[in-house]
């Protein structure tokens, strides 16, 4: 579909088809809905470890991973559920993972943290705050000396950005000119450290300059302002010209993890936040736009409740492994 | 328990936690050389609680919210000590310090060395280590004899609050780098603290029971597994020795030999890695030792699996020692069936 700029159409609107924007909905939805249900299970003992949550960040995983296929890659971080999703993971081997069984993505071996999904591109969250930005280059590279045209889109937080592997990865992306984008999901704080205390200077998408990239910096809860930025960043790597910055501002409506008491953020601060629910506004969008009916809406809501119910059930009569099976995995098995 | 505890002290019951915050006020109010460093350590109290509430009472300039750059921020630590700062810098999680080796082998390690003596890097990092908490591969290692391998460090490793305190100050008056495993699963674990400042020293082991049938080294959180096992064993006339190693480098011999030739017996526990973990090392030096000729059986181990920590909480459970494994070898060995 091709732009219209003639009216005041937001980009995703003009750029996306109605089942595909549907499909964006529902996903954030999902995401909400995944979460809370994790949550809901944690609460109940279902779960154990910690998790941490994007509520109030689906638009920036959804809008992020819009144009990506399964032959591009994502690498993740540790507020990973909602990227996992958006790449087109199943809920149900998700809530598997955090239940510990056998049939989740990792087979039980790495919850929350290392949620992945190989298969559609999703290289994998990470316990390690920095650690995917040199993988996601290392993908990028793959993609460049294979001749293959798939980018990888490298998810990391307003904190990674202060990790040493940050800038030698961008660093390296710039030099070879890789098709990498780089996606930082500002949400203003690394645990409970401010970016504005953190990091020297006021935007993450201020770095670019150091590493002769573009950079930007868009409203994180505007689906389609994200979906404008990458679907350029996209362009650029899949045209050879190399690596971008996208630095998307939002915010995390729930503490850190869960031992988090929000001692660092005042409760009016995220209040506000959450009047900008990144869901609500999408939705009304695409109602304003023609795009669905006020039901329709409705349904697709239900769509993802009763998927996450079902991921929950699934996740339950699954099998646990073996414990006599903690050292499988740690190397490839070698036929006998 | 603790030799090194003046009688008149009073005494209370802290947590572990409770224990290593008190010795970092104490550290804070005594010496204006100290600065404590690290992510989230101030307003949010650390990951684990353990700096608490130090912020109010002494202020950003004392303690220090690091952004998140573990081998920057422990090159910053390293830097500031050697120049006649002593900084406490927090790792958030032990396994986070693999980001920072370079400073801490490379660097604070080797630098008196190097310098022929001419320099110092007096610098205690602090990481909270272990499994047992759900949080799977990246967040639950035990790196004690990857640091236990550089001369240059010394490595401590606190198994109850009153150590926790006094080898945190043991490390603090060290002129060289301190590494300080603390174990997560017993930061809320309460016992006997003696107020105001002590030093549990480093590079002594604890006796912490007596027995005359096997010996069992073990540290950390293993020590109150292998106190269980030894209580169990008791009941059936075993009377094990339980070690508290309390320090991985330098490894007290003394106390390890002078164990093995009473029981004859010796059993290594530790929660790293089996392969040439710990007790490939305290096993390693028996061996070497006059405590040879009194061994009665061949020396057991055991550590962890050769496997990253798994997330499944069954899985997690078996990847390293728990007490029945401990009182099953203890006790095969104790009946001479090992
Ligand atoms: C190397 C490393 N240092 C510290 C941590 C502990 N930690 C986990 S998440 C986090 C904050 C990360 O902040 P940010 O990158 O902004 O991501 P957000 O949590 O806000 O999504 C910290 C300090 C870690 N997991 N890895
Ligand atoms: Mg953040």
């Amino acid at each position: 579909m091709m732009r219209d700029t003639t009216e005041n159409i937001p980009f995703a609107i003009s750029q996306f088809s109605p089942a595909q924007l549907r499909e964006a909905l529902r996903k954030m939805h999902l995401i909400r809905l995944f979460e809370e249900g994790a949550e809901e299970s944690y609460m109940r003992g279902l779960i154990h470890g910690t998790m941490h949550l994007s509520i109030g960040q689906e638009a920036s995983a959804v809008a992020t991973c819009m144009e990506l296929t399964d032959a591009d890659k994502i690498t993740s971080t540790h507020r990973g559920h909602g990227h996992c999703i958006a790449k087109g993971a199943d809920v149900g081997r998700m809530f598997a993972e955090f239940f510990g069984k056998e049939t989740g993505y990792c087979h039980g071996r790495g919850g929350s943290m290392h949620i992945a999904d190989v298969k559609t591109g999703n290289l994998g969250a990470n316990g390690i705050v920095g650690g995917g930005l040199p993988i996601a280059v290392g993908a990028a590279l793959t993609a460049k000396r294979l001749g293959r045209d798939d980018v990888t889109v490298c998810f990391f937080g307003d904190g990674a950005n202060n990790e040493g592997a940050f800038h030698e990865a961008l660093n390296m992306a710039a030099i070879w000119k890789l098709p990498v984008i780089f996606v930082c999901e500002n949400n203003k704080y690394g645990m409970s450290t401010a970016a504005a205390y953190a990091t020297a200077v006021p935007n993450i998408a201020d770095r670019a300059v150091a590493y002769s990239m573009p950079g930007v910096t868009v409203d994180g809860n505007d689906f389609s302002a994200v979906a404008e930025a990458l679907h350029e960043a996209i362009a650029r790597a899949r045209a050879g010209e190399g690596p971008s910055l996208v630095e998307n501002l939002t915010y995390r409506w729930r503490g850190h993890s869960k031992s988090d008491r929000n001692r660092y953020r005042t409760k009016d601060e995220i209040e506000e936040w959450m009047t900008r629910d990144p869901i609500a506004r999408f939705r009304a969008e695409l109602i304003a736009h023609g795009v669905l009916g006020e039901a329709e809406a409705d349904a697709v809501e239900v769509e993802a409740k009763d998927a996450v119910a079902a991921g929950i059930e699934f996740a339950r009569q699954s099998p646990t492994p073996a414990v006599t099976e903690v050292t499988k995995f740690v190397h490839a098995e070698v036929a006998a | 328990m603790n030799a090194q505890v003046q009688i008149d002290a009073e005494v209370r019951e802290l947590s572990y936690a409770e224990a290593i915050r008190e010795a970092m006020a104490i550290a804070l109010e005594s010496d204006p050389a100290v600065v404590l460093m690290g992510e989230d350590i101030g307003t949010y109290g650390g990951a684990f609680q353990v700096t608490g509430d130090l912020i109010d009472r002494f202020g950003p300039e004392r303690v220090m919210d690091t952004p998140i750059s573990e081998l920057g921020g422990a090159g910053v630590a390293v830097g500031a000590a050697l120049t006649g700062l002593k900084p406490i810098f927090e790792f958030q999680f032990s396994d986070f310090a693999a980001l920072a080796m370079e400073q801490i082998v490379n660097q604070a390690a080797k630098l008196r060395y190097m310098l022929g003596g001419e320099a110092e890097v007096p610098v205690v990092f602090r990481m909270p280590s272990g499994s047992g908490t759900g949080a799977a591969a990246q967040h639950s290692q035990s790196f004690e004899a990857w640091f236990g391998h550089v001369p240059g460090l010394k490595v401590v490793q606190p198994s109850t609050p009153a150590e926790a305190k006094g080898l945190l100050l043991a490390a603090l008056a060290d002129p060289d780098p301190v590494i300080v495993f603390e174990h997560k699963l017993l930061y809320k674990m309460k016992g006997p603290v003696p107020a105001g400042h002590y030093i549990t020293p480093i590079g002594k082991a604890a006796v912490v029971r007596p027995g005359q049938h096997v010996t069992i080294v073990a540290s950390a959180i293993m020590v109150h597994r292998a106190l269980e096992a030894a209580l169990r064993l008791a009941k059936e006339g075993i009377e094990a020795e339980v070690i508290d190693l309390r320090t991985v480098r330098p490894l007290d011999r003394e106390t390890i030999i002078a164990s093995v030739k009473k029981t004859g017996k010796l059993l290594c526990v530790y929660e790293g890695v089996k392969t040439l973990g710990v007790g490939a090392e305290i096993s390693a030096l028996v061996a070497e030792s006059e405590a040879f000729d009194y061994l009665d059986a061949p020396i057991q181990r055991l550590g962890g699996a050769e496997a990253p920590i798994p997330y499944n909480p069954d899985l997690e459970r078996a990847a390293v020692p728990q007490s029945p494994d401990i009182e099953r070898v203890a006790r095969q060995l104790a009946k001479g069936e090992v």
